[in-house]
């Protein structure tokens, strides 16, 4: 089942455009990276998912029937990219509020507060107010009450920022567990690296547009360049002249080769056995999600371009 | 809106549980009493006490000009505008030869002025000696039987009432007068008082980013309303404890007053009952009593309700406006102040006409600024004691009322309209036209 389907969603403020015709699905269960720079109206499209703001054209499914910010909210949790708490209000007290909000009774909000606050830690923390906080306890505080009255659908923007290592892995342990649960994550963020380690599916915007659609392992490999690292027992000083590959890289013991259109690994291979090298490994690099990004967004502004309407 | 009141129930209690609350509470009737107590002190001890030389060219003035204890009169001899500063007078009064049939000016010459009060007191009792003169002068009358009938003249008392078709209602213009001024000065205070602290609550959220979070959950109108109303209701709460601190410290006090103060109380209210008791003889007096048990706690049962009703009016008109440009502006308190302008000028002014309209309250400025949403909150208070419905029509305080329903209901709709984008927006603070655009473009 589809909990999401989005559909050429645009949205326009006064001087520019900020989401131009963006389309996409996703499964339940997944987790999902919504990448870009700044300025790629990945803020503005979530706002538009989390029904803070209304599409100017286009239509938003959720769980496969249209969208409705008012009964939909309580299956959606948000934690944008600044954080916001009230600071002067006690942390348990606060966070019972933020679920009662989102529809939760008094007392199941409390029940499931106590039983966050314990999983984290965090129970000596009740009485204390937001501003006693250090940051990365704010963090975790702040993800309790996004995940708390157990949406199924939980938008993610950087949930890692001001986390230690300890932490952070808390909080991706707990991602995974809900995702296991069949909980649907979107997950904003910069950095590459965690999108790779976390991700099943990606979208990359840039410019209000989206520009990539697709898995983690699909995406490597669409922007593949044909390149393996080869390990050697002795490196040819001379005759690697061949239309075969071509060498991008030479280090000790190891070629890095780029395969020329038309040919197989298996030519590769053929060709250093035929002339009695021995070959201590063979690997395939495939570009990381950070050079792929590099890549598309290199090149465009990257800041939004203002126009006169 | 189970929401609405989620939101206003938080606001209601993170603030009536704050120390900053208590303390105001209990700080205000004290500061309030103390203001009274300490301006009636000082007023009770320095009574101006004005000593006027005269220099008389026509010779009877020393007879006939009475001083008393807040001003005196010195003839002495030799007294002239060159020294009687260094005499110990205030000022002096010179008064030429006043022939019969024209009239001719005396001058009076001051170092410190008079009061208002004390001019007209002195042209008063110049006239008077003039009068007497003429009197003693022109008819048989000896001077003793003249001064013995002044003294037995004080007779008569004026009593007004305010006529109100079958029954009539014993008015006090200086109780009207005071509750008037009293409830324009406390609407105008807890308007800004509120008003700002809707405002800081709006900028907090904002600059927090937890608007953000919660505007995933609720609606931005919800959001704001809920914050106006838990305000709202934290304003009535501080006033009501304030009425009931300020009627418990009376009720104390007077457990402190001295036995003699106390007597001196009751000698006068049982003076007053004789004197109502030798009246009701006549068929005069029988009409008036008839007026007085007409006198019906009506207007103060009224007055609390419509006070009631022009506080919240006025609160949620203004509030929303202040909603509005604590959610268009950032951090910088500077920002919000002058987007401030526009709402606190029309809130000064009504002030300004309220202050007015207490003197005068059937005057058109007061009229019309009572009816208008922007300053009726204030201005309308200010006119009610002095009767409805006879110094305030039924159709003027009708027409004021549903005004100020439909100005609060336009504001608030407005502010939403505002609200909604502000809050999500950073960065530049936005300019009038630009919220203008937020309240009115389609989206």
């Amino acid at each position: 089942m589809n909990i999401l389907e989005v559909k050429e969603v645009r949205k326009t403020f006064a001087t520019q455009t900020a989401v131009d015709q963006v389309s996409f699905t996703l499964g339940q269960g997944s987790i999902f990276g919504l990448l870009g720079p700044n300025g790629a109206g990945k803020t503005t499209l979530i706002r538009m998912i989390t029904g803070i703001f209304y599409p100017d054209s286009g239509s938003i499914f959720f769980q496969e029937r249209p969208f409705s910010a008012l009964k939909d909210s309580i299956h959606i949790g948000y934690m944008p990219e600044e954080r916001g708490l009230y600071k002067r209000m006690k942390i348990g007290e606060q966070a019972i509020y933020l679920a009662q909000l989102k529809g939760m009774s008094r007392s199941e909000a409390t029940r499931k507060v106590r039983e966050w606050f314990a999983r984290f830690e965090m129970q000596s923390w009740w009485n204390k107010k937001v501003e006693d906080l250090s940051k990365g306890m704010g963090q975790k505080l702040q993800f309790v009450t996004t995940v708390l009255h157990q949406p199924r659908l939980i938008i993610l923007d950087e949930p890692f920022s001001g986390l230690d290592p300890v932490n952070a892995n808390l909080i991706k342990e707990e991602i995974y567990s809900l995702a296991h649960q069949g909980a649907t994550i979107i997950f904003s963020t910069h950095r590459m690296e965690q999108v790779e380690e976390i991700c099943d599916h990606i979208i990359l915007m840039n410019q209000g547009r989206k520009i990539l659609d697709g898995t983690v392992a699909g995406v490597k490999q669409e922007f593949k360049e044909n390149e393996f690292r080869i390990g050697l027992d002795s490196i040819p000083s001379s005759a690697l002249d061949t239309d075969l590959f071509e060498v991008v890289e030479r280090q000790d013991g190891q070629l890095v080769v780029k395969i020329a259109g038309g040919h197989r690994p298996n030519d590769v291979l053929r060709f250093f056995i035929d002339r009695g090298i021995g070959i201590t490994s063979f690997t395939e690099i495939l570009p990381s999600l950070n050079e792929i990004f590099i890549k598309l967004v290199e090149g465009t502004s990257t800041a939004r371009q203002f126009h006169s309407l | 809106m189970s929401k609405i009141w989620l939101i206003t129930r938080r606001e209601y209690l993170t603030r009536v549980r704050n120390k900053t609350f208590i303390l105001s509470t209990f700080l205000f009737p004290a500061v309030i009493i103390l203001f009274i107590v300490g301006s009636v002190l000082i007023q009770t001890q320095s009574r101006s006490h004005a000593r006027i030389a005269v220099i008389d060219a026509n010779g009877y003035f020393k007879d006939y000009l009475k001083g008393d204890s807040s001003i005196t009169f010195d003839f002495s001899p030799g007294i002239d505008t060159a020294n009687y500063a260094a005499r110990g007078c205030t000022a002096v009064l010179i008064i030429p030869v006043l022939p019969q049939g024209k009239i001719t000016d005396y001058r009076l010459k001051y170092k410190t002025q008079l009061s208002l009060a004390g001019t007209d007191d002195l042209k008063n009792r110049v006239n008077d000696a003039i009068v007497d003169h003429m009197i003693y002068q022109q008819t048989t009358i000896s001077r003793g039987r003249l001064d013995s009938i002044r003294n037995q003249s004080h007779i008569g008392n004026l009593h007004t009432f305010e006529d109100q078709g079958k029954t009539a209602k014993a008015s006090n213009q200086t109780m009207s007068f005071v509750v008037g001024y009293v409830s324009g000065i406390l609407i105008y205070i807890l308007t800004f008082i509120y008003g700002a602290m809707v405002m800081r609550g709006v900028m907090e959220e904002k600059t927090n980013r937890i608007a953000e979070v919660v505007v995933s959950s609720v609606k931005p109108f919800q959001l704001m309303m809920g914050k106006i109303t838990g305000i709202g209701a934290v304003g009535l709460t501080q006033f009501l404890m304030w009425v009931i601190l300020v009627v418990g410290l009376t009720v104390v006090a007077q457990g402190f007053l001295s036995a003699e103060t106390w007597r001196t109380v009751q000698h006068a209210q049982q003076a007053s009952q004789v004197g109502g008791a030798a009246g009701r003889t006549s068929e005069m007096a029988s009409r008036v009593a008839k007026l007085d048990s007409a006198v019906s706690s009506v207007n103060l049962g009224l007055t609390v309700v419509l006070f009631l009703f022009y506080f919240i009016g006025g609160y949620l008109f203004y509030s929303a406006l202040f909603a509005a440009v604590g959610s268009a502006v950032n951090e910088d308190p500077q920002e919000a102040q002058s987007l401030m302008m526009p709402i606190t000028l029309p809130v000064v002014f009504s002030f300004i006409i309220m202050t007015i309209a207490v003197q005068e309250p059937t005057g058109p400025l007061a009229v019309w600024a009572s009816i208008i949403p922007f300053s009726s909150p204030i201005v309308m208070m200010a006119r009610i004691p002095a009767g409805v419905p006879g110094t305030v029509p039924y159709w003027q305080l009708g027409l004021s009322m549903l005004l100020l329903i439909l100005g609060f209901l336009g504001t608030v709709w407005l502010a939403g309209r505002i609200y909604r984008v502000g809050i999500l927006m950073y960065g530049k603070k936005p300019t009038w036209k630009v919220m203008w655009k937020w309240a009115f473009r389609e989206s």
